[in-house]
């Protein structure tokens, strides 16, 4: 059973305070201050990642994000509930058995970046950053969407 | 905290200082920010980061959009951050490579007018 559960309505809005309440949670599991930056972050993107989809496809339906201490580590896993294709989920980072590491070296894609200046970089980026911030991520199906989940290492007490 | 954005002139260069947080909600505002000075012909740019708290790939689109934007007119888009957990996501994503940054608004000033 997690330890904290968060659902928000899909606005940029509510991102923050995922991130602040991630950070809170992770500091109050044991994970280590130099660490909580890192879970800030990775947190922000998962989030930002889900509500621009949820935006897209299902504004109406809300994100979940799970905070469990159990064990030596702190998982976090940002479920929303948009269908893989809808998604734009990079090549590969979904294994057949539904679950799969994220390539730490992800491709950044910013070659992709050209004609009309985004304000988002491709969705590959955000996926890197978290795989370069988080000890483990997997990203698989979860019910009707996706789950990414993010670990890292509890200090031992 | 919010976004603080501010810009003034100084050498021909202008200098965007950006305080708080850049992610998904407030990055829209620098992005405009940035198109309004491009769209006044200012063509080199230099964004102060020293007081940002907290800067996501959101942040980092915007960032690359403002220089896409001024090298369509031959100009520039250099940062000013020291902060290692800002830092760290320009390294993950391999921007160290495409941005100059340096440590301060006149090293970047003394910079850029070096490669003039």
């Amino acid at each position: 059973m997690a330890t904290v559960e968060v659902t928000f309505t899909p606005l940029p809005v509510h991102v923050r305070t995922a991130r602040l309440v991630a950070t809170a949670v992770a500091r109050r599991s044991g994970v280590a201050e130099s660490l909580l930056d890192e879970v800030r972050l990775a947190v922000g993107e998962a989030c930002s990642r889900a509500v621009e989809a949820h935006m897209l496809h299902c504004p109406e339906q809300p994100i979940r994000v799970s905070l469990t201490d159990d064990g030596e580590r702190f998982e976090v896993v940002v479920t929303d509930a948009v269908p893989d294709a809808e998604h734009g989920m990079p090549t590969g980072t979904v294994a057949a058995n539904g679950t799969s590491a994220v390539p730490a070296a992800a491709p950044a894609g910013f070659a992709a970046v050209d004609g009309e200046v985004p304000l988002q970089l491709p969705d590959g980026v955000g996926l890197a950053v978290i795989a370069g911030l988080a000890d483990d991520v997997r990203v698989a199906p979860a019910g009707s969407g996706t789950s990414v989940t993010m670990s890292w290492k509890r200090r031992s007490s | 905290m919010d976004l603080k954005l501010a810009h003034s002139n100084k050498d021909g260069i202008e200098i965007v200082d950006v305080e708080g947080e850049i992610d998904v909600y407030t990055a829209p505002r620098l992005r405009e920010l940035l198109i309004e000075l491009v769209n006044k012909k200012n063509y080199q740019l230099i964004v102060n980061m020293e007081k940002v708290e907290f800067l996501d790939s959101t942040g980092l689109g915007v960032l690359v959009g403002g220089l896409k934007r001024v090298r369509a007119h031959d100009g520039s888009l250099d940062l000013v951050c020291t902060q290692e957990r800002i830092l760290k996501i320009f390294r993950i994503t391999g921007l160290t490579k495409v941005f100059g940054i340096h440590e301060s608004v006149d090293q970047a000033i003394a910079a850029r007018k070096a490669e003039k």
